[in-house]
């Protein structure tokens, strides 16, 4: 659970986790076993297709939600059911305890219910004398170690087999073995007991459907079950995010679900419970049973137009299964009950700012979540949003506010930018790098070299030398973004020099500035609007057959986010959607559009691996591209570990959290001098910022070059 | 459309996938003869359930006292059948029930059951059970024998919704896939078999 009052105190939270060689290993493990568990799990099937329909119908669902209560109340009534709605956790609660309190009930099993977790249910239920025992396994050994869960499907994820002997041996009275399958004996037994004496059960629901009235839960170990089938008296909690019209919505659902959890086809168990079932412990032979609806917050979030899509998530978990950060962190440090992207989203709607507000930081905005997602939920975006909603109440904070000043006035930023030129004069190196950090950085920030100003930007560069090209086959402006305006403006010089040879009519629009993608990330949200409106400005979208970027974070944000951005405002819109639709990463332009060949490369067989940028594989869903090119200009290409995996840059994210950057470009390196290659390609500025600095601090021979280098250089 | 062979094979390809055994039957009789042998050959000279052989705190360990006979338990069998199982269980020496499971919550050795239908693509069985004693025969038993018959194999949960359908309005219902054994990873992410469910899952598809 978040318990940090601020940055700092957060900060140092994450610390205790880095240095936690255990949880490391176990979720390294994980998120390898994972992407390849999925991917067979899913194998031929249309996953895109299938998430998509998910989101439709649970959109539709969200904006019926009324009237799908209504016929689930109805149907289960009918049924002989009690149905209860609760409007907050407190009177969910309440409504429970009470219940309990009616049938004269003392001893309750429960099954895994994330929703009881976020409503606490158990402390109150203790308070009222009742004891609770959860008895999914996970579940249970938290209870016991009076913790919150550390990941959706698999709570327990944090603890060594060490750590659960331990437990169990003071549980039990008896020493304990650390051998799993003993110890999952050791509670099959211990459970079974709790099951004969309760006499109510308590589970969640991950279907609620209104054609019937019944509900659908999920499970592996067959808990739920044994909980809904042998005390007198059931309870389902569930949120009015499981409603459904119909089953066939839930089998859609139930396609995804288990597959993108935990790479499962089907769990052992689906359990569909409608009406009160036949129960020999009960006088009348008939269950009780009663369903609690809970909002806590859900029906505003359905009625927000962008945060409605967030009623889309069938708690797969699959957000923190490939988080960069949560892999780092586990789930303790990156959620506070629900964990993971979803969770530092819900968190802050269903618990409140103050438990967010340190959380929605901690996205490194790498976008794996958002496309791992069953329900298709743009969660990065609703993070950064609840980031910049949550300083628009509370004040921005000055390094922010100040960011947002400077890139507002473009004039401004590149005089400040030229000025540090000279600034950086006794510090800089001839290599390129820094010397010395600057004193605004911490020793956290050594873990890379940061490069110098170059002594001419590419816009001073371009006046002199821009090519003049007969006949053109393309018209093309391009766009630089800041990092290769005034730091790497080799890369853009190398960029023109393949385009000039290829035909290709450029321009280069004076007036764009940085592409804004900083200060979003800051949740400045008025600069980044309004940088977003200068630059399309700058470009005139109609008189270019594209607009080229070799900075895949600028592409990905003037494509996705621009019109986003000036959405209110109608001229602007329309530009906006040109301007985005004209957009195009070098390595697509250059593979696909200009469709360049082998022959006319020298070939000369160099070994070069590849990063792919985040920004271009998820951002822009670029695969192939730049993979091809490398072995069209003449080098044999090496396929790298986690190719695909965030370097840990992040822009501002990397100045933030330098210590959770630094690990992330830890792995990233040892993947990178795993494969031997002497060349490291990628189509970023800012990874080659990340990657260039980090192993100049290793001292690494390999070398990182963006993929228009190796172009320009071995162009006959 | 696959045809129905390609359907089973599919199923049998997809239940062992999930530790399922799969044996492929002729008669009814053969799988009264599968449930015999099953219970003998099971941990012959043990009459625990499974985790009572640990070192457990003195209440759980009571309930494993209850246990004095291997049993067999097969509610909802039609009653020929159970006739048929339940003589040739007392030859062998072991208590074949079909009410009064919750005498036997410390765990009985089988449950012997009958699915309503077969699930090609995740090898998955659909049982309906609105009666509790079939519910906890398939929960508490340490193997879990079930006969499919092999027409019963549709191709996917899609070609079951109108069936599931028409059992859910009869309500009250109580409607199960049963994919494998019961399963965790919960510790350390080691697959674990038979948590609260059955340790293993027989499936006997009888040919018709």
């Amino acid at each position: 659970m978040q318990k940090a009052h601020n940055l700092k105190e957060y900060r140092e939270e994450l610390h205790e986790t880095l240095d936690n060689d255990f949880l490391r290993t176990t979720l390294d493990n994980f998120a390898i076993a994972y992407r390849a568990g999925r991917a067979n799990a899913f194998k031929g099937m249309d996953v895109r297709g299938l998430i998509q329909e998910i989101a439709d119908s649970k959109d539709a669902a969200a904006q019926n939600a009324d009237a799908l209560y209504k016929e689930f109340k109805a149907n289960a009534e009918a049924a002989g059911v009690h149905v209860h709605f609760a409007k907050d956790g407190d009177e969910a609660n309440r409504i429970i305890t009470k219940i309990a309190k009616d049938a004269d009930c003392k001893k309750i099993v429960k099954s895994k219910s994330m929703t009881a977790e976020e409503t606490l249910l158990n402390h109150d239920l203790e308070d009222a004398g009742i004891e609770v025992t959860e008895t999914d396994l996970g579940e249970w050994i938290i209870q016991l170690r009076h913790e919150g869960p550390s990941h959706m499907v698999m709570p327990a994820i944090h603890l060594s087999r060490f750590q659960v002997g331990d437990l169990f041996t003071e549980v039990t009275g008896k020493k304990q073995d650390t051998e799993i399958e003993k110890l999952v004996k050791v509670a099959r037994r211990e459970l079974r007991q709790k099951y004969v004496e309760a006499d109510m059960g308590i589970s969640g629901a991950n279907f609620a459907i209104a054609e019937t009235g019944g509900i659908g839960i999920v499970t592996n170990e067959g808990n739920a079950r044994l909980v809904t089938t042998l005390p007198r008296v059931h309870v389902a909690l569930m949120g009015i995010d499981k409603l459904l019209p119909n089953l066939r919505d839930a089998l859609r659902i139930l396609k995804v679900l288990p597959r993108n959890a935990t790479g499962q086809q089907l769990t052992s168990y689906v359990t569909w419970i409608t009406g009160n079932n036949e129960c020999l412990a009960a006088e009348d032979g008939k269950k009780e049973i009663h369903y609690v609806v809970l909002d806590n917050g859900r029906s505003e979030l359905i009625k927000d137009p962008l945060f409605s899509q967030v009623n889309r998530c069938v708690r797969c978990g699959a957000c923190a299964n490939v988080c960069p950060v949560y892999r780092l962190v586990g789930g303790h440090k990156m959620g506070h009950i629900y964990i993971g992207a979803i969770g530092l989203i819900l968190t802050y709607f269903f618990h409140g700012k103050d438990k967010a507000k340190n959380l929605v930081q901690n996205c490194i905005n790498c976008e794996a979540c958002k496309d791992v997602c069953a329900g298709g939920i743009d969660l990065p975006r609703l993070i950064k949003e609840i980031h910049a909603r949550i300083q628009d109440e509370d004040g921005h904070p000055l390094p922010s506010f100040l960011l947002g000043k400077v890139m507002r006035n473009r004039k401004l930023f590149h005089t400040l930018l030229r000025t540090a030129k000279w600034g950086q004069k006794p510090v800089a190196e001839k290599d390129g790098f820094i010397r010395h950090l600057p004193m605004i950085f911490s020793k956290e920030h050594s873990f890379r070299a940061l490069p110098t100003i170059a002594e001419t930007p590419f816009r001073d560069w371009w006046k002199e030398n821009r090519p003049e090209v007969e006949n053109p086959k393309y018209r093309v402006a391009l766009f630089s973004g800041c990092v290769q305006d005034f730091v790497y403006p080799e890369q853009m010089q190398a960029a023109v020099d393949v385009f000039a040879a290829n035909g290709v009519a450029m321009e280069f629009p004076e007036k764009q500035s940085c592409c804004g993608l900083p200060v979003q990330m800051m949740g400045e949200t008025k600069a980044s609007r309004d940088v977003a409106a200068q630059n399309l400005r700058a470009f005139e979208p109609d008189a270019y057959d594209y607009i080229v970027t070799l900075c895949a974070s600028c592409a990905a944000h003037l494509k996705h986010n621009y019109p986003k951005l000036v959405m209110d405002k109608p001229s602007l819109k329309l530009r906006a959607d040109a301007f985005s639709a004209k957009i195009i990463d070098y390595s697509s332009f250059v593979n696909d559009v200009l469709k360049v060949e082998a022959k006319d490369f020298t070939q000369s067989g160099e070994k070069a691996t590849y990063h792919a940028p985040c920004h271009l594989c998820r951002g822009l869903d670029v695969h192939e591209a730049p993979r091809q090119l490398i072995e069209k200009s003449g080098m044999e290409y090496v396929e790298c570990a986690e190719e695909e995996v965030c370097c840990g840059f992040g822009g501002t994210f990397s100045m933030k959290f330098p210590e959770l950057s630094a690990e992330l470009l830890k792995k990233k390196l040892d993947n990178v001098e795993a494969t031997g290659a002497d060349t490291l390609l990628t189509d970023c500025p800012g990874c080659i910022m990340q990657l260039r600095g980090g192993l100049k601090r290793r001292g690494s021979k390999v070398q990182v070059k963006h993929v228009a280098e190796v172009m320009s250089k071995h162009k006959k | 459309m696959p045809s129905k062979e390609d359907l089973y094979q599919l199923f049998v390809e997809k239940a062992e996938l999930v530790s399922a055994k799969v044996t492929t039957i002729a008669h009814e009789d053969d799988a009264l003869k599968y449930v015999i042998n099953l219970c003998g050959e099971k941990e012959a000279c043990q009459l625990l359930v499974s985790g009572c052989e640990a070192d457990l705190s003195d209440k759980a360990e009571a309930l494993c006292e209850t246990k004095q006979k291997k049993v067999i338990a097969a509610p909802g069998l039609n009653a020929d059948l159970y006739k048929k199982l339940a003589a040739q269980a007392k030859k062998a020496g072991f208590e074949c029930i079909d009410k009064g499971m919750r005498d036997h919550l410390a765990g009985v050795d089988i449950g012997f059951t009958y699915a309503e239908y077969g699930i090609a693509d995740t090898g998955t069985l659909m049982l309906d059970c609105p009666s509790e004693e079939l519910r906890l025969a398939t929960m508490v038993s340490e193997f879990h024998v079930c006969v499919l018959p092999k027409s019963k194999i549709k191709a996917n949960t899609y070609a079951v919704e109108k069936m599931m359908l028409t059992r859910m309005k009869k309500t009250p219902d109580y409607l199960a896939f049963i994919t494998g054994a019961s399963r965790t990873a919960d510790i350390e992410r080691v697959l674990a078999l038979g948590v609260h469910g059955p340790l293993e899952l027989h499936i006997l598809i009888l040919e018709d």
